[in-house]
């Protein structure tokens, strides 16, 4: 079988399981968010909070419960990794350094899995699965509680209420991530990942040699980092080590794993507001975008541009042999839209345009499909941009499910995406200017600075992949970054949940002949277009400096 | 002020509690489940597919490992694996991480090449590319088939054996793509050197 014929099947197996559980998956995710009903498991919890689920919110309250959640976790997930060598379970290793831990702290809090240390030299035990691991879950459910509060936004009217954040959040991980996520362990562990309680075993090769090969709840951390579209690896290799990421058939596991949630959630949107078809339109607008940087990566990854790819006569710098070009491509596409940040190759090590397209992906947004929940409301934000052109067009006051688009809800939607940017540019700009952060760059020249522009690209967008050439853990880079992943991860939320209240707030506008069908492929066109001029119109000064000038030259 | 000073402590304390909580659920009998089912289900694969040779344990199939003399270099009795940046320590796994435009990663591919086609006494143009290149992990298990056929002389000459029956020995122990598609065939490093010992006894 010729290997291009071999990525076509492989992307059609993905597409056909995709379209086939996307719809009893969202269906169930929409039943899940209405339900009224708390589990025994979930009361326990309500008790031990205090919390009780039933209590509505306004948006205040509902963003406040979000921002004292994350910030109690960050704090004790650095208080974790500065305590290490005096908690059970560390494997020996001393405490992670102050800077180190912040940035880690506020990386797996905010999603992101950026990652400055390498797993199997500096976390044990008990920081990786007590405290990583741990925010992979409740990360991912406070993304999915904000997608969902503001699609109440859309459903409701004539009330400020946009739900309760502690039954959202409980839900997200007692009722969609543990099941999934469990039940997902136990196949990669069938398929050869590790799992198991163990320090590193000590054998000796047949040719004489000490070989020591780790042990640790791998599998079920690979689980819920692909899921949850986090991406922190339990190795330093990520995805790419076998005990991760055993063979062929795993990877493709493993890229389904990432994608289902975001791919669901516009499901779950549509019968919540009522129109499957809604629901239609973004998820044509996501997977069009994804499917074309796919077809993008995978065909210039296989071309094999570049004097060192050509040399050798195939892109396998940085690849695994079990995987190759098409399914590392797939992988990284697949990784770096959904803000998953994992890695089954080294992504620095990509051609030059094939890791741009990557690059670029983190750029749109993280919308297409984007991370779980914080996918839905990137692309949401846009169609609400998206309306407000299609309203200058016809001279129409814009209005998006029945809601109109009025000075204040546009106001909130540009400050949304105008955070990410400001971050990016601004951190790169300075990193660039300054004289020590430079030395951290492996390449010169336009990689050197498509390396730096990569990592807060990777920060801000809450994505957690590398061009892993560049040394980031030093002070600088591990306290910038770690600003950007918060800053990039909970302003976002603020606009996002003040939005949903204020659309909440509005009487519905009765549909008339007039109102622009936002159930429709036009749409779907005009939500691509926005997404790619939006980032384009901003990003491309720096992606010319960066991968274009490196691909170009 | 004071009452929302007081009302945050409080609502800290109810999250303290709730991370707790969470922590126990995902952090402690997720992973105590899933590794029970694991160990039950699939100890071997669960402990990392440790191969053992006359009851000793001798590496793992998914792991990469190095082949060579005691000084160090490549030893012409067993099949080699690929280049690794980490040379083959999987407790510092990870890539050489170079751009598809670097001149270092050139140089080294090149003299890779020159190394590979002198040690196995093939022409510059027969060595494929997974042979040149550094994995992602650097504990690639695999080599791709044609890297496996270019050693085949080589091996059998350093072992004094039937040079048709080490090329039958990589035929048997090529793997092809996952479920037929999926991937790329390859060949166990470490399957197929324990297999080309067995065949002198």
């Amino acid at each position: 079988m010729s290997t291009a014929l071999a990525d076509v099947l492989q992307l059609s197996v993905l597409l056909a399981a995709l379209a086939l559980v996307h719809r009893p998956f969202g269906d169930y995710m929409a039943r899940v968010y209405t339900s009224t009903r708390p589990l025994r498991a979930e009361r326990w919890i309500y008790r031990a909070i205090g919390a009780d689920p039933g209590v509505q919110q306004r948006w205040p309250a509902y963003l406040r419960g979000l921002l004292v959640f994350s910030a109690v976790c960050v704090l004790f997930l650095y208080a974790l990794q500065r305590l290490q060598n005096r908690l059970p379970l560390s494997l020996g290793f001393p405490p992670v350094s102050p800077d180190q831990s912040f940035n880690t702290a506020a990386s797996f809090v905010s999603n992101t899995d950026w990652q400055s240390y390498a797993g199997e030299s500096t976390m044990g035990h008990l920081v990786q699965t007590g405290g990583l691991a741990v925010q992979n879950f409740l990360s991912a459910a406070v993304g999915m509680a904000v997608a969902v509060a503001l699609v109440r936004g859309f459903a409701r009217s004539g009330t400020g209420e946009i739900g309760n954040f502690w039954a959202d959040m409980v839900r997200g991980v007692v009722r969609v991530l543990l099941p999934v996520a469990t039940l997902a362990a136990v196949v990669l562990v069938a398929a050869g990942a590790v799992q198991n309680v163990a320090s590193p075993q000590e054998i000796t090769t047949v040719t004489g040699a000490t070989q020591h090969l780790p042990g640790g709840a791998v599998a079920s951390q690979e689980a819920i980092k692909e899921l949850g579209t986090n991406g922190g690896g339990f190795f330093n290799a990520n995805s790419a080590h076998p005990y991760e990421n055993p063979n062929a058939l795993t990877n493709l596991f493993e890229v389904f794993l990432i994608l289902v949630i975001p791919f669901s959630l516009p499901r779950t949107f549509g019968t919540l507001v009522g129109s499957a078809r809604q629901g239609y339109a973004i998820v044509a607008a996501m997977g069009l975008i994804w499917l074309g940087a796919v077809v993008a990566v995978t065909v210039l990854e296989t071309a094999h541009p570049g004097a060192a790819a050509q040399a050798a006569g195939g892109a396998m710098e940085g690849k695994e042999a079990r995987l190759g070009e098409g399914s590392s491509s797939l992988f990284g596409v697949s990784a770096t839209m959904t803000s998953t940040g994992a890695a089954d190759s080294a992504y620095s090590s990509f051609s030059a345009l094939g890791g741009g397209v990557l690059l670029l992906g983190m750029m749109l947004g993280e919308v297409a499909p984007g991370g779980v929940g914080s996918g839905l409301y990137g692309m949401l934000i846009i169609a609400v941009v998206a309306v407000f052109v299609a309203g200058l067009m016809v001279g129409r006051t814009p209005e998006y499910l029945g809601k109109k688009i009025r000075p204040r809800e546009m106001k909130l939607a540009a400050c949304y995406i105008l955070v990410t940017p400001a971050l990016v540019l601004g951190f790169t700009g300075a990193a660039m200017a300054l004289p020590t952060p430079r030395r951290s760059m492996l390449g010169s020249g336009p990689h050197g600075f498509s390396e730096v522009l990569y990592a807060y690209t990777s920060g801000s967008n809450n994505n957690g992949s590398a061009f892993a050439g560049l040394s980031a853990d030093t002070p600088w880079f591990n306290t910038t970054i770690g600003l950007a992943m918060l800053l990039g991860r909970f302003l976002p939320m603020v606009f996002v949940l003040a939005l949903a209240g204020s659309l909440a707030g509005q009487r519905p506008v009765p549909e008339s002949a007039g109102t622009f069908r936002t159930n429709k492929p036009l749409f779907s066109g005009l939500l691509v277009g926005a997404v790619t001029i939006v980032a384009g119109l901003t990003f491309f000064p720096a992606l010319a400096l960066g991968p274009l000038a490196e691909g170009l030259s | 002020m004071n009452t929302a000073v007081r009302n945050t402590a409080r609502l800290a304390a109810a999250v303290l509690r709730a991370l707790l909580v969470l922590t126990l659920v995902t952090g402690v009998l997720y992973p105590l489940l899933v590794t029970g089912i694991a160990q039950a289900a699939f100890p071997h694969k669960a402990d990392g597919s440790v191969v053992r040779s006359d009851g000793q344990a001798v590496g793992s199939t998914l792991i990469g490992q190095t082949w060579n003399t005691r000084d160090g270099g490549p030893d012409r009795r067993w099949f080699q694996p690929r280049p690794s940046a980490s040379a083959y320590d999987p407790l510092a796994s990870g890539a050489s991480n170079l751009a598809a435009t670097s001149p270092k990663l050139t140089r080294q591919i090149e003299a890779r090449k020159k190394r590979i086609a002198a040690f196995n006494h093939v022409p510059r143009s027969a060595v494929p590319p997974d042979a040149v290149t550094a994995s992602a992990s650097g504990l690639d298990p695999d080599i791709s088939p044609a890297y496996a056929r270019i050693q085949t002389d080589r091996v059998a000459r350093a072992r004094g054996l039937d040079p048709a029956d080490v090329r039958a020995l990589v035929r048997r122990h090529t793997q092809g793509r996952e479920a037929g598609f999926l991937g790329e065939p390859v060949v166990d490093v470490l399957e197929l050197n324990l297999a080309l010992r067995d065949l002198h006894r």
